[in-house]
């Protein structure tokens, strides 16, 4: 049969977990043809009657399969797609309109529509907009238990009536309602019930648009839309719909005249008439369907929010719960485990470089395989343990609803950089590792805030940068170390700030967008969504890291190991990568490391941060352990002061590879990407240089 | 705010103070948008807090909690009551 199934719904109504419900494992992530909203879609999997056959975890499935239960049945041809989360379909945003054509342009055989029943008034808004699409709904009244433990209840009978399509009341995080949704959604499919015309306009509006809906009738349907949505647009002063159903003048003219006559009537604007049409419709509905047992008194939320929110607390908890999730990632438990997996990691590398060995291979491919690409990947995975807890503790962050109070927090001081209160959470996990920073500011849908955010992250000092710094650190400050330290990662906030300063009344000055944010409501994070999310994401920084620096670390093998002959060389000094470094070394020599030694670790460190040492150690000779590697320091670096201007050098110069690339997609450009990191370049030798011929006229 | 003077704007509310909202500004993008959010004439909004920084602010209003920035928030007119 294969229908389509299209998921749509508002944030936070829960659509991600009914996905998760729906689907499993069977998840394909991609994004809409031509824009960076991301697409999800799924292959919908079998449920048994009232009772959850997985948690939508992969090793769950797998584990059911091995257990002989077949998995796809008479559903499994039911491709579902995950529309994004909207409250309208207004001409405005990327996600409304992908939405709003996908729906028209595709026709899924249903819409499925999840709205959060506990704030119908305003969930139902957009489903008033999804009933003209001319393509079946179900709506999946979400979060049922929640209307029940408040005492309400709702006449689904009465919601059904008024709505003229079919509701199904569920509670996606206990999988309840799930299969009565499907089937319900599957009847839908077959019987193709596409919704009941709805009269919600009265007076003066209900004339305009009827007499829209005649006029456009025709090319309404030539264009695959329902006369009552094109009319409805028209009537909203869409100018998107208005071109692409190519009216003539004279139509247009009509509707406009239809329409400030209707203005004049009524006394509001045209949008304003529109949204209040649906609103009061709305509240009429649930007057009668919706039965309130008690006022709405003080939630739960509400006693939380007094102190996640508090005008003194709020702050210090906030600063708190960052210096909690910090603690639990870089702190002992983080170290924990990542030392573990290092362990494991290495022991793999031994393993094959053995068996290499034994094997008899030539020994530069052995040297190609072990210290270079086995070296390199593996350094990428020693990062991953950090990095999928650091996930694992935002999507907690993120889940629980608390995330929204942070950029509420936070917006003021952002914004005085241009930013807006969501920028905060890329800024935060940049100082774990740039790639998912970058990654997260996906979640910021305009793309000036994006960009912006972006530019600024790699100033947040990553992680892998630590070894540089304890290593400088240990060779020239060692009374000092956490002085030292810390004043690199305030040194690197602060430039942050004055670019963002500077940045706002350059290149991007002009308003930023408004920050108009839903607060959800608090909710305990379910683990299967909480798992499901870092498994994603960890996935996808391994796919995008791993490509990137697999090729980067067979890039600077050949670099290191010919010359410029093309013969094999041992000395790092006679390859290309000795001589390359050469040449651009005198670039340096005003900031006070014009050397080869440190020109090729900073090479080295635009594949990745972590290599700084490992290059600095190889050039010395020493093990980058012992003591002999503090007096090669010393040596690499005469003064403390070229090694101070070094590291201010290295904490703000390009970032890796791997974070390169992964602000090139997510600023959506090549060119931005290039200007940014060049930018960042530059800024980072004027700094060195400033701080080494400043510290020198000072006489340091 | 003074006492006897009637808010203007939502952005005139104190935390706790509720008003009933007259017409909504903005330019095309935010006007819409704030509609669809349900901040339409004669919706009755209650300023719940305000930032610990005095900005932005959160609404209440359908049932709902909304966060704003003092700007958008000036661009939404309340309905002046005539006495008391």
């Amino acid at each position: 049969m294969g229908y389509t199934f299209a998921l749509a719904g508002n944030q936070n109504s829960g659509k991600t977990t009914l996905f998760n419900q729906l689907t499993g494992a069977n998840q394909h992530v991609g994004n809409w043809p031509g824009v960076t909203v991301e697409q999800k879609t799924g292959t919908m999997l079998h449920h048994h009657h009232g009772k959850q056959t997985h948690i939508g975890l992969p090793w769950h499935v797998k584990k059911s399969q091995t257990e002989g239960k077949p998995v796809p049945d008479k559903y499994s041809d039911v491709t579902i797609v995950d529309l994004p989360g909207i409250y309208s379909l207004s001409p405005y945003s990327m996600e409304e309109i992908v939405s709003r054509n996908y729906i028209v342009k595709e026709k899924p055989d249903v819409v499925i529509n999840i709205v959060d029943a506990t704030n119908l008034e305003r969930n139902l808004y957009l489903t008033l907009q999804l009933l003209q699409l001319g393509c079946p709904v179900v709506v999946a009244l979400n979060m049922m238990d929640e209307v029940r433990g408040r005492g309400d209840s709702i006449d689904l009978a009465g919601l059904e009536a008024g709505l003229g399509t079919p509701v199904v009341a569920i509670c996606a995080r206990k999988g309840e309602g799930i299969d009565q949704l499907v089937s319900r959604a599957m009847e839908a499919a077959q019987k193709k019930l596409v919704p009941q015309k709805l009269d919600i306009c009265d007076g003066a509006a209900h004339k305009a648009l009827h007499a829209i809906v005649h006029l456009v009738e025709e090319s309404a349907v030539a264009h695959g839309m329902t006369p009552r949505y094109a009319a409805t647009k028209l009537f909203e002063g869409d100018d998107v719909i208005s071109q692409e159903l190519n009216l003539s003048a004279e139509t247009l003219h009509i509707i406009e005249e239809i329409l400030a006559s209707m203005e004049k009537e009524i006394g509001m604007e045209r949008v304003a008439v529109m949204a209040d049409t649906r609103y009061r419709f709305i509240e009429k509905l649930l007057s009668t369907c919706y039965h309130r047992v008690a006022p709405e008194g003080d939630t739960l939320t509400d006693r939380i929010d007094r102190v996640m929110t508090h005008p003194l607390l709020s702050i210090p908890v906030f600063l708190l719960m960052m210096l909690l999730v910090f603690y639990i990632t870089f702190g002992p438990i983080g170290t924990f485990i990542a030392d573990g997996f290092s362990a494991l990691v290495d022991g793999g590398i031994e393993l094959i470089a053995g068996a290499l060995e034994r094997a008899q291979v030539a020994d530069w491919v052995q040297d190609l395989v072990v210290n270079g690409v086995l070296t390199g990947v593996g350094s990428v995975l020693s990062f991953l343990p950090v990095i999928v807890l650091l996930f694992l503790l935002l999507s907690i962050l993120e889940d629980s609803g608390y995330m929204a109070r942070a950029a509420f927090l936070m917006d003021k001081p952002l914004r005085k950089l241009g930013l807006n209160g969501r920028s905060f959470i890329p800024m935060m996990m940049g100082f774990g590792c740039t790639v998912p920073a970058v990654m997260s500011a996906r979640s910021m849908n305009n793309t000036r805030d994006r960009r912006f955010t972006i530019m600024l992250t790699p100033f947040m000092s990553c992680g892998a940068k630590v070894p540089i710094y304890a290593l400088f650190t240990a060779a020239f400050f060692p009374e000092h170390k956490v002085l030292v330290m810390t004043a690199l990662y305030l040194g690197g906030i602060l430039v942050a700030i004055l670019a963002g300063l500077v940045l706002k009344k350059t290149v991007f000055h002009g308003d930023a967008a408004p920050f108009i944010m839903e607060m959800p409501t608090y909710r305990l994070p379910t683990p299967a969504n909480v798992l499901r999310q870092m498994w994603d994401k960890a996935k996808d920084f391994l796919q995008r890291a791993f490509t990137v620096i697999f090729l980067a670390t067979i890039a600077v093998w050949v670099l290191r190991s010919f010359n410029f002959r093309f013969e094999m060389t041992d000395n790092i000094a006679e390859s290309i990568l000795g001589k390359l470094a050469g040449f651009i070394a005198p670039i340096f020599a005003p900031a006070g490391f014009g050397n080869v030694e440190a020109a090729t670790a900073v090479i080295t460190g635009v594949m990745a941060k972590e290599s700084v040492v490992s290059t600095l150690a190889v050039l010395a000779g020493v093990d980058m352990e012992s003591a002999a590697m503090l007096t090669a320091m010393k040596a690499v670096f005469p003064t403390t002061l070229a090694a101070v201007s070094f590291l201010s050098f290295v904490l703000l110069y390009c970032p890796c590879v791997a974070a390169v690339a992964a602000m090139r997609r997510e600023m959506e450009s090549g060119k931005w990407a290039i200007l940014t990191v060049l930018g960042q370049t530059l800024l980072a030798w004027l700094i060195a240089v400033i701080i080494y011929q400043g510290g020198m006229l000072l006489g340091l | 705010m003074k006492e006897n003077q009637q808010p203007k704007t939502l952005a005139d509310l104190v935390p706790g103070q509720s008003g009933i909202v007259d017409a909504v500004g903005g330019e095309a993008a935010l006007h819409r948008h704030l509609l669809d959010m349900g901040i339409t004439p004669g919706v009755k909004v209650l300023l719940n807090k305000t930032a610990p920084m005095g900005d932005p602010v959160e609404i209440h209003l359908r049932g709902y909690s909304l966060t704003l920035r003092l700007d958008d928030a000036a661009k939404i007119t309340l309905r002046q009551e005539k006495g008391e």
